[in-house]
């Protein structure tokens, strides 16, 4: 007879085998070619901004789980995903002590604050750009030029500069903006690879970047314009890496397509209306803090219920 | 007849490693613990004495309830205890302790029964002592008296055998192929219904072959014997996901197959009915697969009724290492057992030991990466429900359709934090339970 070593638990006793490192992961393959092209675009200075945020954030995520006193995630990589996403979404010539601040925002104050990963309401990355923004707003509306040390160059999406660019030069990145968002072509591979570890659901990318051209096309009247304003700006960066970030937004089928709307419509009433030529970051995290009415209202019925009919 | 399914799931891995070994029947226990409560439902009381010589095939519990089947002696010997024991659920359970002499003299009473008309049918069922498979052990008596029998117009035979590892049914396909057609017709003829339909899973071809070969020869038309392919993947085998992948039924929440105009019954059910009419031998051995990590030699083996796990095990050659676990059933739903002492119930259909614990990672925060959601075949958002659960809100939990979970672990299964989350619905549950009994 065997008896005492048995382990009795809850079923099931298979499982997958994934785990949320192994997501992380491949969020972070998926940005490999956004890394590469921000250091070939924007030279040291972005390779030592995406060191320094991962740096801060690491150390950001470790220190408060250590005063805490709770178990340790730093080994999750999710502070890793966070501290690159900050990274592109700075400009090459940020002081790397303000870069670094950005990371200690994002992970101490939205993330771990409230209770750490899977807790936060809004995009960690997103609010620590913002949290920037508004502190050190020259550092943070200076664009340099790829390539050309000492030039900046108006964004496309900066007023002075609305039509200026050919949209080869902006599909391949070489013109002024955050070091990740520029080069729309990494980012679409990233999405594809993404989509191929279906680490994400095409639903928000596609719903966000759409609602923005229909509108753009509606507002601004033209299929150039409209593509002008898709590939401009951080709106495939938002869209395919921060606003599918799967703790910020509906877990619902329906809820995604929802929130991926609100953003790419918040995106363009910014960019048209507002006082910021760029409006993509605010949309999301609007958007982020909908969520958890936009899941209610959204709810899936549960199997074999009719809508309206008597729960059982 | 899709390889699409119409409902979700997960691809969890087969395992099936004992499909083309035969059924051994296995060499008489020295004792068998026949608990009385085999079957949902109140438990039978003992209609045998301690002393009483019993033989195969005799009633040794019987209950008046409606919900409830008789159990017999699975070996002819003495009775030498009734006694109380732990079920795997945690609940205490009589059990009469027979003494095996070795002989297996079959008893007088196992005679076959005449059956004539409905009534006699489900007369004959009961006295089978068939109950349902999986956990809950629903009597089939039952199941083929609904209170709306004129609306039901098919019966599915259920013989997806989702589970990993488990090929006992399949061996029941491949060896009594004919004895589950001809119990299929049987079922048809006596509720009246125009098709009956053998469901079983893509990935057991040998089976499909050989059913729908016999199924063409006996089908009349009116009177349909019908094989469907389902997409091999996790929980095809369960009730409502059959159905609905059969018929495009959806049985709605609380609601039971026959509102829909179904009625299921396990393959090794139907099977052994037909035996039962045919030869008057109620339900007194299982087929069981024996597998895992820890078990020298794995195989299918016909067991007698309350053999405990550990003899059966020793008919397997014993243990190849220490076990860590145990389960009665899968993988997926089985339940872990504290010993292998336990005697083998009717409703089981498997005993897995396995040497180490599958590697599984450690629970960490839920992500909301919806995994859970995608897969999970009721439709429901695990997220959504743990998070009402922690509120302790019952009626936001019902709302969101927590009682149509049937804990198929898929959820689980995909989860890359590892979330505990059947055991968490299964604490919902029992939570919306207490506040309605409440209200
Ligand atoms: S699969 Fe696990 S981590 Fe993902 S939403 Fe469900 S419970 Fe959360
Ligand atoms: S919530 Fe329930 S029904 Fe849905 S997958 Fe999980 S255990 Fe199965």
């Amino acid at each position: 007879m065997v008896e005492k070593n048995l382990t009795v638990r809850s079923s099931p006793h298979l499982h997958s085998g994934e785990s949320t490192k192994m997501i992380m992961l491949d969020v972070l393959i998926a940005l490999i070619p956004a890394c590469i092209a921000a250091v070939w675009l924007f030279g040291w200075r972005a390779a030592a901004l995406i060191v320094v945020c991962v740096a801060s954030c690491m150390a950001s995520e470790y220190l408060s789980r250590r005063v805490l006193r709770r178990p340790q995630t730093v080994g999750d990589l999710s502070a890793v995903v966070t501290g690159v996403l900050l990274a592109l979404n700075l400009p090459s010539t940020l002081p790397l002590w303000q870069a670094a601040l950005g990371g200690v925002v994002a992970i101490v104050v939205v993330k771990q604050m409230f209770g750490g990963l899977g807790c936060n309401f809004v995009n960690p990355a997103l609010v620590g750009r913002i949290v920037l923004m508004m502190s050190f707003a020259t550092e943070m509306n200076t664009f340099p030029s790829p390539w050309v040390d000492g030039v900046t160059s108006p964004t496309p999406l900066a007023p002075d500069a609305a039509g200026a660019y050919d949209l080869r030069v902006l599909l391949f990145g070489f013109h002024g903006g955050t070091i990740g968002e520029t080069c729309a072509v990494v980012l679409l591979l990233g999405f594809a690879y993404l989509l191929w570890r279906r680490i994400i659901t095409p639903t928000i990318p596609l719903v966000f970047v759409g609602t923005v051209f229909v509108l753009s096309w509606i507002v601004d009247g033209g299929v150039y314009e409209a593509t002008y304003q898709i590939l401009s700006g951080g709106l495939l960066l938002g869209a395919i890496f921060m606003a599918t970030d799967y703790v910020t937004s509906p877990v619902t089928p329906l809820g995604k397509v929802i929130f991926a709307f609100g953003c790419g419509a918040l995106t363009v009433l910014i960019r048209h209306g507002g006082a910021l030529n760029e409006g993509v970051s605010f949309a999301i995290v609007v958007m982020n803090i909908l969520v958890p009415l936009i899941e209610k209202a959204t709810y899936r019925l549960p199997f074999g219920q009719k809508r309206g009919g008597k729960h059982a | 007849m899709g390889l699409f399914s119409r409902v979700r799931g997960v691809k969890a891995p087969h395992r099936k490693n004992t499909a083309d070994r035969e059924t051994v029947k296995m060499s008489v226990p020295e004792t068998v613990i026949l608990s009385m409560a085999q079957h949902i439902g109140p438990p039978c009381k003992p209609t045998v004495k301690v002393g009483d010589t019993v033989e195969v095939g005799q009633v040794v519990g019987d209950s008046d309830a409606f919900l409830s089947a008789p159990v017999h002696a699975s070996v002819s010997g003495e009775v030498t205890a009734i006694t109380t024991i732990v079920m795997p659920s945690g609940q205490p359970a009589e059990a009469v302790v027979i003494r095996s002499d070795g002989e297996q003299r079959v008893h007088e009473s196992v005679v076959p029964p005449t059956v004539e008309s409905y009534d006699d049918f489900v007369k004959a069922v009961r006295d089978s002592g068939l109950v349902g498979l999986g956990g809950a052990g629903f009597p089939t008596h039952v199941k083929l008296q609904p209170k709306n029998l004129e609306e039901v117009d098919t019966v599915i035979v259920n013989a997806a055998e989702c589970e990993p590892y488990i090929t006992a049914d399949y061996r029941e396909c491949m060896e009594n192929s004919w004895n589950i057609v001809s119990g299929m017709q049987t079922v048809m003829e006596y509720l009246d219904t125009q098709r009956v339909i053998i469901a079983i899973e893509a990935n057991k071809p040998d089976a499909i072959a050989t059913l729908t070969d016999i199924a063409k020869t006996v089908s009349k038309p009116g009177r349909e014997v019908l094989v469907h392919t389902l997409p091999a993947r996790y929980p095809q085998g369960a009730e409502k996901v059959l159905i609905a992948e059969v018929t495009g039924r959806k049985v709605p929440p609380g609601k039971l197959p026959a509102d829909v105009g179904c009625v299921v019954m396990n393959v090794t059910s139907v099977s052994v009915l037909a035996w039962y009419l045919k030869s008057g031998m109620p339900l007194v051995e299982k087929r069981l697969t024996i597998d895992g990590s820890a078990v020298k030699e794995p195989k299918n083996v016909l067991v007698p009724l309350g053999t405990p796990i550990k003899d059966v095990m020793a008919f397997c050659g014993g243990y190849k290492e220490e076990p860590r676990k145990i389960l009665m059933g899968g993988p997926m739903m089985g339940i872990a057992l504290r010993d292998d002492e336990l005697p083998i119930l009717k409703q089981n259909n498997a005993i897995l030991a396995f040497a180490e614990e599958e590697l599984l990672p450690a629970p960490s925060a839920c992500i909301r990466c919806g995994r859970c959601a995608s897969v999970c075949p009721m439709s429901l958002t695990p997220p959504v429900l743990a998070t009402a659960y922690a509120k302790e809100d019952a009626k936001e939990l019902e709302k969101r359709g927590i009682m149509v979970c049937m804990e198929c672990g898929s959820c689980a299964y995909v989860c890359p934090a590892n979330r505990p989350i059947v055991q968490t619905m299964r604490l919902a549950k029992d939570l919306v339970r207490k506040a309605q009994k409440k209200s």
